[in-house]
């Protein structure tokens, strides 16, 4: 039988270098998602960038520290289970603000819609928002409506752009991440990712899980006033809790020490991702945030986040360490330890 | 997971942990057939725990990695043609054909859509009449039976849309052509646990017979594997070479009985050119007369694509075991999941991505 058989000239096919087009990984929040922004985006605006590394940029602008982000959102299916494209596009923008430990004050909203969508959709998206908005307690000030004909978008795009105000001595972003630092997690992983699969086309599975979409400020409001000093903080959306991890650790050139063990995952979202090969850590989530805090103050800030409804299921899951820099690593559960790397585009459901 | 979840108690794990290491006396070198197993093991750091010397050595069985490079051109070929829907499982859309991905193809305006089953293909078959809907159907013997359920299904409905690009690889052939090589450091087999829930047990008595190699059929959670290679090692170190099951809660003897007998009506076997390893004869299924209509191969105007595997990437030794992922001078350089070279890098269950998602720390370079 072997005599056929070629046990020298092992060969491979060319590697796949770039590609020409925009491929759907571009987009995932990973490898790729970035190399888009450093290869193409930076160099294209030249001088005019000045990028910063966090989820909001923070300027300063007549006396006051604003803190300014936008984002759009183009989540299919509109509405899941928990939620809505509304609430993520009102939640998101918030999210993004607090992370720099500001007030969110004033969004923007703008829409694309697609020839042909119900306007009962747009109503309830619209409403959702409005709902949002005001449990967040900011305003939408401004906003822009496109119609693209029917063969271009999907339904209903959404953009909004928010500004806040950074609280005076408060100084959050990824490039503070610090060895000794304790990891924190507002709550339980991988929910909102999972929510939004399981109706996803194609791919509808039973299950009671419901997005985890909720607006943060109130929660990082209260870690403040703690008067830690807190480090990072971080929403773990696209591409979940890895590739945030993964980004701070690269911005401050910091080691990350996971304790898997310690993963607030949910039976739910674990059997989910058991079934369509999706690994927990690099699943979305939507109201949920990380913490890198200083060692000794860790347990006044876990108090306080788990006194606050958003943070209830706070819990501790690593610490910042100063080996391995630009790292993130996981302890597994039997005693062996592994790289938890950045996710690369989208994640592929494995075949079997 | 009921069933899953028990099967991964750090506490029991221990415990399997300190038998494997009282039952061994000197080094073994072991494989582990499937790519899931190899999966769990870099996951969860197996190999880390097992004695000094006793070597897992990473199988083929990853079903994207040995699907050969002439029939992904041809599955390109037949998604970039108009009016085609090509449905694949996710992992086979990164796999690099000679100069393209079926992602590049998506993005160029192909409609190639990822399914979790082929029935959902079919299913599209029959709600878009005016289409050509070409189902991917590759793997193992474990993902066959679905395969062969779709066509029978698309002939009983008489659903003409439908055709299935089918690359099927089985098991047991690829491991008698491990075993023959010359450079073969296999002493004995976990055999692929879900393979042989489909298939039985029957067709491995005789090769371990014929190489005195141990064949311990195993499961894929932590536990599953570690008394899988407790097993193993017990044979090993009583000279025992035989057929045993570790993974009795999914496996029987005489296998699925219903699938087999689907597989014998919609397939037969052939010779297959395994990616990286070269033809192995009759170790492959393609569909038989009675199904030939609805062979994408046969539909499309693809007959004239050859296609010569060449790099520089050694993924065939790693297919076969010879070497470790991390002794590729491309590992981790010129050779990423962002940008595999061979197809071990490409599949999560492919040895060399499972090593670089979950490399170890001593692996990575700073």
């Amino acid at each position: 039988m072997t005599a056929e058989l070629d046990f020298e000239a092992w060969t491979c096919p060319v590697p796949l270098r770039d590609t020409p087009f925009v491929v759907m990984g571009h987009g995932g929040g990973g490898a790729m998602s970035g190399e888009l922004v450093e290869h193409l985006f930076l160099p294209a605006f030249g001088d005019a960038a000045a990028p910063g590394l966090a989820d909001s940029a923070v300027i300063t602008a007549g006396g006051a520290r604003l803190a300014f982000s936008t984002d759009s959102y183009v989540v299919k299916p509109m509405f899941f289970p928990g939620g809505s494209i509304g609430d993520l596009a009102v939640n998101g923008t918030v999210n993004d603000l607090a992370m720099s430990g500001a007030t969110p004050l004033y969004l923007s909203t703008a829409f694309i819609l697609q020839e042909g969508t119900a306007l009962a959709d747009i109503r309830r998206i619209a409403r959702a928002m409005g709902t949002a908005a005001s449990a967040a307690g900011v305003q939408l000030v401004t906003g822009d409506t496109k119609v693209v004909d029917s063969a271009s978008g999907d339904g209903v795009y959404v953009n909004t752009a928010g500004v806040g105000i950074v609280p005076d001595g408060v100084v959050i972003g990824p490039t503070r991440a610090a060895p000794g630092d304790a990891i924190l997690i507002s709550g339980d992983i991988g929910v909102h990712g999972v929510a939004v699969m399981s109706c996803r086309e194609g791919l509808e599975f039973g299950t009671t899980i419901a997005s985890d979409t909720a607006a943060l400020h109130g929660l990082v409001a209260d870690m403040i006033a703690t008067d830690a000093d807190i480090h990072v903080l971080r929403d773990p959306t696209r591409g979940g809790v890895a590739a945030s991890l993964n980004e701070i650790a690269r911005a401050a050139m910091v080691g990350v020490e996971l304790v898997e063990r310690a993963l607030p995952i949910p039976a739910e979202v674990r059997d989910a991702c058991s079934l369509l090969g999706l690994d927990p850590l690099q699943v979305a989530n939507e109201g949920k945030l990380i913490a890198f805090v200083p060692e000794d103050t860790a347990d006044q800030v876990l108090e306080a986040m788990r006194a606050h409804p958003h943070g209830a299921g706070s819990k501790r899951i690593g610490r910042c360490v100063p080996e391995h820099p630009g790292t993130v690593v996981a302890r597994t559960a039997l005693g062996g330890t592994r790289v938890v790397s950045m996710p690369i585009g989208e994640q592929l459901p494995r075949i079997c | 997971m009921k069933y899953l979840d028990e099967f991964s108690d750090p506490d029991l794990a221990g415990h399997l942990v300190e038998a494997i290491h009282a039952a061994t006396t000197r080094p073994w070198a072991m494989m582990e057939v499937c790519g899931g197993q190899t999966h769990s093991i870099i996951r969860h750091g197996i190999d880390q725990l097992l004695p000094e010397g006793v070597e897992m050595i990473h199988g083929p069985g990853c079903p994207v990695c040995v699907t050969p490079l002439e029939i992904i051109d041809k599955a390109l070929a037949i998604a970039a043609e108009p009016g085609v829907i090509f449905c694949s499982f996710g992992d086979m859309l990164r796999v690099p054909g000679s100069s393209q991905d079926l992602f590049v193809i998506k993005s160029a305006g192909a409609d190639v859509r990822v399914v979790y089953s082929p029935l959902d293909a079919l299913a599209i078959a029959r709600e878009n009449p005016d289409k050509q809907v070409v189902f991917f159907g590759i793997g193992f013997e474990t993902t066959a039976p679905a395969n062969a359920m779709t066509v029978y299904q698309a002939k009983r409905l008489g659903v003409p849309n439908f055709s299935l690009l089918v690359s099927h690889v089985l098991v047991p052939p690829a491991m008698a052509a491990i075993m023959e090589s010359p450079r073969c450091r296999v002493q004995a087999f976990l055999a692929a646990g879900h393979v042989c829930s489909v298939m039985g047990t029957a067709e491995y008595p005789p090769l371990a017979e014929k190489y005195q190699v141990p064949i311990v059929v195993t499961g894929f959670e932590p536990l599953d594997i570690l008394e899988g290679i407790r097993q193993t090692i017990i044979q090993l170190e009583s000279g025992q070479h035989e057929l045993a099951n570790a993974y009795p809660r999914a496996v029987r003897a005489e296998g699925n009985p219903a699938a087999i007998a689907m597989l014998q009506d919609v397939f037969e076997v052939t010779d297959r050119t395994w990616r990286g390893i070269g033809m192995i004869p009759k170790s492959g299924w393609r569909l038989s007369e009675r199904y030939a209509a609805f062979d994408a191969e046969r539909r499309f105007d693809v007959a004239g694509i050859r296609t010569e595997e060449s790099a520089i990437c050694r993924s065939g030794e790693v297919l076969q075991g010879l070497i470790k992922p991390n002794e590729c001078a491309a590992f981790g350089k010129q050779c990423t999941p962002r940008n595999p070279l061979g197809a071990t890098m490409v599949s999560s269950e492919g040895a060399c991505a499972a090593y670089h998602a979950y490399r170890r720390l001593d692996l990575v370079s700073s």
